[in-house]
């Protein structure tokens, strides 16, 4: 039962509910129970949930919820409006100091990912502020960091400042700036060692660091899949060094991240960026409306509507629709869908955006590119005249077809079988629509 | 309370350096928790629910994971009703007992699996930046100090830097290290490695691989793969895949341990940075939720600081004041330090 969202963990309650005309006190107190389970499940601080459980309770237990007839709805409503107040409702930038080169310090606990988001943000720096930042190698103690650096510098052409692992870090980081001036770099990003928030005389050199160059972000690097103690290590190192951000890394992990909720609360400095993948230019910017809901576990909404939005030309979606709606849809139509879902990034990423689909269902499901490139092949392989009026494809045609895609005369058949199928389906679904207006369909879960 | 008197005899007649590691490197999770637990009896007198509301806040705060805890409040809220219990002191020997009984399953075999004969192979694996290649460091100062004969295969050929990480850690220790260039396939890194182990006539082959979060279906074939040449090598092998977590890891640590344990089934566990954690707690989770023992912690820093886990130091560790309250040698204890 772990990793249940909060929607389908409501889902229970509200089954319980069903029947009666309103929604009752007791009700209310068994459903801020499921909230409060499902971000702890989540790994949000107990604390902090225990907080905002209460500021929810006393919306809920107000007008907004009792009255409503839609209860799940409301509730789900107001935890993710608390929770993106909580979360910090804007983005927030990466500091520029007024006089170059603008110093950033990446400190954390061992194993965070500080080096690694070291080098994407140089890349990032680079390639959407249009910026010439240096990198320094403070990492004195792990075996090889430094070597970890510079091969992220030649992988990106970038310099790095390093003196070996037997200066001290603090001359490092105040050569690395001098030399910043000196080669007109605007950012200098240092990478620290990673070290324990409760050890001192680590947590000291790092100090002694800040003091030296006077650094205009100091970022924190947390682990998105850090349990209950994020609390402690964002608490401590808040306090020893006066943070100005943070980064979360790993968040294209399955973890749903309640680490970044505690982190957020107890430090009051805002998440600037996120660490989304092994490659080097998967960092983003860190969107903290959208957090709120995959902690909730109630799916990406936000970026999918989105990536939608960028990537589908609505005039052209809208023709479609007709089409679709008089199923008179052709396979040139279909090859424009295709390709703009395609353009909409991988599509296992896309599916787990979609809220209602969960971990659970989505793992067995494996999304084969390789299978729509193959159709994509078998449409394209098609004259003009056939992808119009598939009806006069005829076995001879059927042969061309499979020849000219690489593909076996089956998988011609399959799709064009799979094609007629889908016409129908959308003609059952259109006449459906048309007989009881709004109801049926699909519906999500409390939408 | 014969469970901790019977700990309590163990670990006071032999004060050795184990015992010491443990107590240490439990150190954080210990105060905090019984800290805590100290605060919940003096605050509440008599059991009712809003005393079980904040235990359970307790012990999700040590990352013991919602499901977990709230089977244990259940067996708890039996128990109280099968003894009669109404006074908050009176409960507190039974909650120990029972987070005792959770975390040492007797029977199971913690120890790592070597061969007599032969060559014995360990494959790593695990997510980003949880610690393995400084644990391979570790298991390989270790074996060393028997005397064995060690190799270890840099199989992280995908992170910057983590092939040198590993030479480095060879040469600190004074093993050889199987390579090849970055990038290239970690598969025919194991494969040489074995041939280069044979060679050497090794006792002991250990593999690093690439970190890797375990919803990325890819790399988790990959990780199937190396397996895979590395039984086709050498049938047996490999002997012991152990999954490396990070103690301070949430409950996202189950999702790694099932994942991982489906595509290379994983026979034990290596917990490291528990010395950094107040939280430990997820050792319950697992041994509760999961069938895979916790065979090697990490209790600080140092290279002799990995250690064999052993559920009664790790208990004695954990509740050390409790059971020492719960035999009523606590006082003689201060007293003689």
């Amino acid at each position: 039962m772990a990793f249940e969202g909060l929607a389908e963990r409501l889902q229970a309650t509200f089954d319980k509910m069903k029947g009666r005309g309103k929604v009752s006190e007791a009700d209310v107190k068994e459903m801020m129970r499921e909230v409060r389970l499902a971000l702890l499940e989540a790994d949000v601080n107990f604390k902090v949930v225990k907080k905002f459980v209460n500021d929810v309770k006393e919306r809920a237990v107000g007008q907004e919820v009792m009255k409503s007839l839609t209860p799940g709805q409301q509730v789900i409503k107001v935890v993710n409006e608390e929770l993106t107040k909580l979360m910090g409702e804007e983005q927030s930038k990466i500091a520029l100091a007024q006089k170059p080169p603008t110093v950033v310090m990446m400190v954390g606990l061992q194993g965070a990912g500080k080096t690694t988001t070291t080098g994407k943000l140089a890349n990032f720096l680079r390639k959407k502020n249009n910026r010439k930042p240096l990198m320094a190698a403070a990492d004195i103690y792990r075996p090889a960091a430094i070597d970890q650096l510079e091969t992220l510098g030649k992988q990106l052409s970038m310099p790095v400042f390093s003196l070996g692992d037997q200066v001290n870090p603090v001359d490092i980081a105040t050569g690395a700036v001098n030399q910043a001036k000196e080669e007109h770099h605007d950012y200098v990003l240092i990478d620290t060692a990673g070290r324990l928030h409760v050890d001192e005389d680590l947590m000291g050199e790092l100090q002694r660091i800040k003091e030296a160059v006077q650094p205009d972000e100091i970022l924190l690097v947390v682990d998105a899949m850090t349990g209950q103690d994020a609390v402690n290590v964002a608490e401590s190192f808040n306090e020893q060094l006066d943070l100005t951000g943070i980064v979360l890394t790993k968040l294209d992990g399955d973890t749903r991240g309640g680490a970044a909720l505690s982190v957020k609360a107890v430090t009051g400095t805002p998440i600037k960026f996120a660490g989304m993948g092994e490659k080097i230019d998967q960092l983003e910017p860190f969107h903290p409306e959208r957090m709120a809901s995959r902690i909730l576990g109630m799916g990406d909404v936000l970026s999918l509507i989105e990536k939608a939005q960028t990537n589908v030309d609505e005039e052209r979606a809208k023709e479609l629709e007709k089409k679709m709606r008089t199923a008179e849809l052709t396979f040139d139509d279909f090859l424009e869908q295709l390709e703009q879902v395609r353009n909409m990034g991988p599509l296992d990423e896309l599916l787990a955006m979609i809220p209602g689909a969960n971990k659970k269902a989505l793992k067995n499901v494996q999304v084969d590119e390789s299978q729509i490139g193959r159709v994509e092949a078998i449409v394209r392989s098609m004259t003009s005249h056939e992808k119009q009026q598939p009806s006069v494809i005829n076995a001879s045609r059927k042969r061309r077809i499979a020849k000219g895609s690489g593909t076996s005369i089956q998988d011609v058949n399959r799709l064009l079988k799979q094609f007629e199928d889908m016409k129908k389906m959308m003609k059952q679904m259109t006449n459906m629509q048309g007989k009881k207006k709004g109801k049926g369909g699909f519906q999500l879960p409390f939408m | 309370m014969s469970f901790f008197k019977k700990l309590k005899e163990k670990f006071t007649t032999q004060t050795d350096s184990v015992t010491e590691k443990f107590k240490e490197g439990l150190a954080k999770t210990r105060d905090s928790f019984v800290g805590q637990m100290n605060e919940l009896f003096a605050q509440y007198r008599s059991v009712d629910e809003e005393f079980f509301e904040e235990l359970e806040e307790i012990l999700i705060g040590a990352d013991v994971g919602v499901s977990t805890v709230l089977e244990l409040i259940d067996e708890l809220k039996d128990e109280v009703k099968l003894r009669n219990i109404k006074d908050s002191t009176e409960i507190a020997p039974v909650i120990s007992e029972k987070l005792a009984e959770k975390l040492d399953k007797s029977g199971e075999d913690t120890e790592l699996n070597i061969q007599k004969d032969g060559m014995t192979v360990i494959l790593f694996v695990g997510v980003n930046g949880v610690g393995k290649t400084t644990t391979i460091g570790k298991v390989a100062h270790f074996f060393k100090e028997q005397d064995k004969t060690v190799v270890m295969a840099a199989g992280d050929t995908f992170r910057a830097g983590a092939i040198e990480q590993l030479e480095v850690w060879g040469e600190r220790v004074g093993v050889d290290v199987v390579k090849q260039q970055a990038g290239s396939d970690p598969a025919a890194v194991m494969y040489d490695a074995i041939q280069s182990a044979r060679a050497k006539q090794a006792d002991i082959l250990l593999c690093d691989t690439a970190g890797r979060l375990q919803n990325k279906v890819n790399l988790m074939k990959e990780l199937e793969k190396v397996k895979r040449v590395i039984s086709r090598e050498l049938p047996e092998a490999p002997h012991e895949v152990l999954l490396v977590l990070d103690a301070t890891t949430g409950q996202n640590a189950l999702s790694q341990a099932k994942t991982f344990q489906e595509t290379t089934d994983v026979s034990g566990i290596v917990l490291t940075k528990l010395d950094g954690t107040a939280r430990g707690g997820i050792v319950l989770a697992i041994r509760n939720e999961l069938d895979i023992p916790v065979k090697l912690v990490g209790l600080g820093e140092g290279i002799e600081d990995l250690q064999q886990f052993d559920a009664e130091q790790f208990v004695y560790g954990l509740f050390k004041e409790l059971v020492e309250e719960d035999t009523g040698a606590g006082e003689e204890d201060e007293e003689s330090r």
